[in-house]
């Protein structure tokens, strides 16, 4: 029996037998801290002997680069970037990601099809439609939830880059201004993550402690996951 | 964000499918041709996406990059943004809006390159029914003796090059369309495509091609301005 597989239909020509590695996704909201704990994680998985791939959105070589700036220029429409993103993620699968289980690597990546589909249900997409499309990604091991409330978020936000228009849902003109608009959004897609908890099987995270705190505990899952058995 | 399935807007939507060399393109072009002299508002939709999304395409096709999957999702995006862009809002204003291949294209070239049917069906749920979709049926000699003497060079995955039929690129480029052929002689029933027989004189094709259309145009709205627009492009011509 292959350990890995689909969420719905299936990849042309991938042998789920031949997968080995594991596959392991952080979840949350902006700000969270996501890409610094995938950071840490990478670094003392690697000093324990295993190989690491970290990946997340909007880092494919097909797609990656413009898919970004189509971000930037705000001109697409919302099944079209969620078509896009699903572009960049197919391509990262088929190219970085299933590669590397094939070669036995630890595959850490930030974000996932969750936070895809968390975005694009807010404006208003038909979950329904978003979980074919998204059917082709390959189910993961784990997915760690890095939770924090509405306030440490906002507090984090504004210590670090402040409030950003996509970040902040802009384009949903949902408050007069970021902050009431950040807020909004914001709960909305964390009460959106929260849905999804129990429906993928998400392990949450209290991430509202410090760094070494969050840190401690994601690496102890992290670890099971990796020591559990393959087979 | 929705599925817009079977519309309600005023306009008419009228689509053409066939493989390359089946006379699709001219058959649309006098049917525009025709639509415009009666008074019609039409709307040509091309497949002017944004820009973004087509040099991904581009550059992927150029590069070999894509595999089936790649090949489908950066398609079907570049076709959400057209629906988004180019056909809903006109359909909305009540214009006909005419398109050279549509989602069934979709459905026939990504199956052939081995994507799940059903997936790829799902993927395109967001699409507008046609009100007509018109398939020029070709037996695959007839097309081919038109692609292989008329146009330039056929491309990589034009000719299907990446599903490794043949390495002579023409051969490849007959195998892989007697493929796409079956794939929309199924979807005639299965989304009551109107099939048009392409072997037919040009002339008679249209003539078919208008009476249905035509019946389908009932209550749509025509322009009281044509006279503007026929002096505005008499004027551009003479300028040229």
């Amino acid at each position: 029996m292959a350990r890995f597989s689909f969420f719905g239909e299936a990849l042309p020509e991938i042998d789920l037998e031949e997968l080995k590695g594991k596959l392991i996704v952080l979840e949350g909201t902006d700000g969270v801290g996501r890409s610094t704990h995938i950071g840490l994680l990478k670094q003392w998985l690697e000093n324990h002997g295993h190989a690491v791939l970290d990946t997340g959105m909007t880092r494919s070589a097909l797609a990656g680069k413009r898919l970004k700036q189509a971000k930037e220029g705000h001109t697409l429409g919302g099944i079209t970037m969620s078509l896009f993103y699903a572009t960049d993620l197919a391509d990262r699968l088929e190219n970085e990601i299933i590669p590397a289980l094939r070669a036995g690597f630890i595959v850490l990546t930030d974000r996932y099809i969750y936070s895809l589909m968390a975005r694009a249900i807010v404006r208003g997409a038909d979950p329904e439609w978003l979980r074919e499309v998204y059917g082709f990604a390959l189910k993961p091991d784990a997915i760690f939830y890095l939770r924090v409330g509405i306030d440490d978020l906002v507090t984090r936000v504004l210590q670090s880059t402040g409030f950003e228009y996509w970040e902040s849902g802009m384009d949903l003109h949902m408050g007069e201004d970021m902050y009431e608009s950040f807020v909004r959004y914001q709960k909305w897609l964390l009460a959106e993550f929260d849905k999804m908890v129990e429906v993928y099987g998400f392990q949450p995270i209290d991430a509202s402690g410090s760094v070494e705190e969050v840190f401690k505990e994601l690496r102890d899952r992290v670890d099971a996951v990796v020591a559990r058995d393959g087979d | 964000m929705k599925m817009y399935g079977k519309h309600r807007f005023p306009g008419r939507l009228f689509i053409v499918e066939g493989i390359d060399g089946s006379g699709k393109s001219t058959q649309l072009m006098l049917l525009k041709k025709w639509l415009e002299s009666e008074g019609y508002v039409v709307y040509f939709s091309e497949w002017n996406s944004s820009p973004l999304v087509q040099d991904v395409t581009k550059r992927g096709k150029k590069k070999k990059m894509l595999t089936p999957m790649t090949f489908s999702l950066i398609h079907a995006t570049d076709f959400a943004d057209r629906t988004e862009h180019h056909i809903i809002p006109p359909l909305k204003a009540g214009a006909v809006v005419l398109a050279d291949r549509y989602s069934y294209t979709a459905f026939a070239r990504d199956v052939v390159r081995g994507v799940s049917p059903k997936w790829v069906r799902e993927l395109y749920a967001f699409a507008v029914k046609p009100t007509v979709a018109f398939y020029f049926r070709t037996p695959l000699d007839v097309a081919m003796k038109r692609i292989l003497g008329g146009r330039d060079a056929i491309k990589y995955y034009e000719a299907g090059m990446d599903l490794g039929l043949s390495d002579d690129i023409e051969q490849s480029f007959g195998l892989f369309q007697a493929r796409i052929i079956e794939e929309y002689e199924k979807m005639v029933a299965e989304f009551g495509l109107v099939a048009i027989d392409a072997t037919r004189s040009i002339e008679e094709q249209q003539a078919e091609v208008r009476r249905i259309v035509s019946e389908a145009l009932t209550g749509t709205k025509k322009t009281k301005v044509r006279r503007w627009l026929d002096l505005a492009s008499l004027a551009k011509r003479s300028q040229k």
